[in-house]
């Protein structure tokens, strides 16, 4: 019997049969992209960062710390009482007005983390919130890159 | 594809056919929005204190985003209290229609049966949502408004003109009840044509003609219909089904999408972005830019989420359906095009408002028992709970749990792009190669707003 090399004609009932290998396909790779471990070799030490929080905004509202280093929050409350507490870190601290509070913490849990006003403030407290990214976030990338998976999956695979 | 009607079970079935139960809980819902708009109106000004505000936007919102709107689609507008008072007046009876309705009994405009106003509505509301997601008193005074406008309407016009031309939330819950896995059809459609009296629509003994004005068998997909349940009762021939089904059946379909549902879809997709951003994100000036209603910087931000969610993205939404068309060689209509194209926005959109819900409804949960204990925040502790500490529930959870409903959301975008392409160009080996061309620049367009809405999340 001689060798075909021409391809199967994509018809409903071989797409539907290569279905299942495509899920596994997929899930493998999605788990490598979600899980691959990836070095991030920055050096970690001792950071004071002093934070302004006035009319619900946080000054800084962006912070970077590197994996690992010993980190003081200085709150400034600027006009009234104001918090923060950091979510992943379960760790809060209030600022009376014209007053700084501080907090020492170890940034042993790496990724992109929001902190939010802890004390309310105002009509506006509960969306006052700032991010604190400690490495790269790798997070935001690995996720992205499972977008572009679901995409080629989503546009392949789930047409039927 | 797969149904069950759930009104196989006798006792589903005689739960349904009741108007008692639907009665009680819409009579619940509208105690609970009464009493929203008195804590609203008279409790004290400080949102994360006052019922109003945590039992409305945290609490209900939650409970209509994350459970109600994905599993039950309409089932919300069945039991929602805002045209109820209306209701009451216009049909003359609290549990059954009275033998002759009340109110003038217009038709709705002929050239206003369209979401554009829905649309208008919602966007009205979206513009000014940080003021009235933290003011008791605007809270307050915009249910009261809603109510007060849903009575007039049914004065005025036939059946429920106000949930299906005006209501800005049930133009938001129709688009997303199309992926519920819930529905409600006929079980033989010869049956219906042939019968003369038509009483699902007109009315006869059994119940009233269907409020929300739709033929129950032309129904092909959920938005249109309430979940009422009245022609259950004015059915002589046990001929309505009430299924259960796989999510998202009504989507992948390309006849009949009307620009106005495309324009819902990113009003409501833009709508999340911008909420993401301004209510999430870090940027101060521009949370006090949409609290400042009136002033020119408010005028700033509400015109650039008018400009961004009217022009930008569907202008940038048409070009990848444009480049998807050079591609795969016109053909079609681009119109019709375009809009069948924009139902893979509803996956992607509900699943950005389940992510950005997640975050806002899970950090400010715990306000809700103090103001259950205290509702007017008058110092009162009717439960014990009114003395609570504020805590972030699932905080170590949510940023996952949001970026996996965004990729879900985005896989079943391309899916159902990919599902377009194909019934638009058809499915055999030569034209596959074509559809999947034409789609392949939406799903590029979904994967961008899904990046840009994880960077607002999680990012």
């Amino acid at each position: 019997m001689p060798f075909s090399t021409s391809r199967s004609p994509s018809t409903p009932a071989n797409h539907a049969a290569a279905r299942p290998a495509a899920w596994a396909g997929f899930l493998s790779l999605a788990l490598v992209v979600l899980l691959v471990p990836v070095p991030t070799g920055a050096a970690s030490g001792e950071r004071t960062i002093r934070i302004a929080a006035s009319s619900y905004a946080y000054d800084p509202g962006v912070v970077s710390v590197n994996p690992g280093d010993r980190v003081t929050i200085e709150l400034v409350a600027q006009d009234v009482v104001h918090g923060l507490y950091l979510d992943g870190y379960g760790i809060q601290l209030r600022a009376d007005p014209g007053q700084t509070a501080r907090l020492t913490f170890t940034a042993s849990r790496p990724g992109t983390f929001r902190f939010r006003c802890s004390e309310t403030c105002g009509p506006l407290h509960p969306f006052m919130i700032g991010r604190l990214s400690v490495g790269p976030n790798l997070t935001l990338l690995r996720w992205a890159g499972l977008g572009l998976l679901a995409s080629v999956f989503g546009l392949w695979i789930l047409r039927r | 594809m797969t149904r069950f009607d759930l009104l196989r079970s006798p006792f589903l079935a005689r739960l349904l056919r009741s108007r008692w139960p639907r009665l009680i809980l819409s009579v619940a819902a509208l105690a609970g929005f009464v009493l929203a708009i008195a804590a609203g109106l008279a409790g004290t000004p400080v949102g994360s204190r006052n019922f109003g505000i945590i039992a409305v936007w945290i609490a209900w919102w939650a409970a209509l985003i994350l459970v109600a709107v994905p599993l039950a689609g309409r089932g919300w507008c069945s039991i929602c209290p805002l045209p109820l008072p209306g209701e009451w007046l216009q049909r003359g009876g609290i549990l059954a229609p009275a033998a002759r309705r009340r109110g003038l009994g217009l038709r709705w405009p002929r050239r206003l049966r369209n979401l554009w106003i829905q649309n208008a509505g919602f966007a009205l509301l979206a513009i000014s949502s940080t003021v009235i997601l933290t003011r008791p008193a605007v809270t307050g005074a915009l249910l009261l408004g809603l109510i007060g406008a849903a009575t007039v309407v049914s004065l005025v016009f036939e059946r429920r003109a106000f949930c299906k031309y005006l209501c800005p939330i049930g133009g938001f819950v129709g688009l997303y009840s199309q992926v519920a896995p819930v529905e409600l059809r006929v079980r033989d459609a010869a049956l219906c044509a042939a019968h003369r009296e038509k009483t699902c629509y007109v009315g006869g003994p059994g119940g009233e003609g269907c409020p929300w004005q739709v033929f129950p068998a032309g129904l092909t997909r959920n938005s249109p219909c309430g979940l009422c349940f009245e022609c259950l009762r004015t059915c002589p021939y046990d001929n309505i089904a009430v299924n259960l089904r796989p999510f998202g059946a009504d989507l992948p379909r390309p006849a009949g999408r009307r620009l106005d549902e495309a324009f819902k879809g990113f009003l409501m997709l833009g709508s999340a972005l911008a909420y993401s951003a301004v209510l999430l994100g870090p940027w101060g000036e521009i949370k006090l830019a949409a609290f400042r209603v009136g002033t020119p910087e408010w005028a700033a931000f509400a015109g650039g989420f008018l400009a961004a969610t009217f022009l930008a993205l569907p202008g940038a939404f048409a070009l990848h359906v444009a480049a998807g068309r050079l591609l795969a060689g016109p053909r079609g209509n681009f119109r019709e095009t375009l809009a069948s194209y924009s139902q893979a926005l509803v996956p992607l959109g509900l699943a950005a408002w389940v992510a950005f819900s997640l975050s806002f409804v899970f950090s400010n949960l715990s306000y809700l028992w103090p103001v259950l204990s205290d509702p007017f925040g008058a110092g009162w502790d009717l439960f014990g709970t009114a003395v609570g500490a504020w805590t972030p529930y699932l905080g170590a959870a949510v940023p996952t749990l949001q970026a996996g409903i965004l990729i879900g959301g985005l896989a079943w975008a391309a899916g159902l792009a990919s599902r377009i392409g194909h019934r638009l160009l058809g499915d055999d080996q030569r034209t596959s190669r074509r559809a999947l061309l034409q789609a392949s620049p939406v799903v590029g367009f979904a994967f961008v707003v899904t990046v840009v809405q994880l960077w607002l999340l999680i990012g």
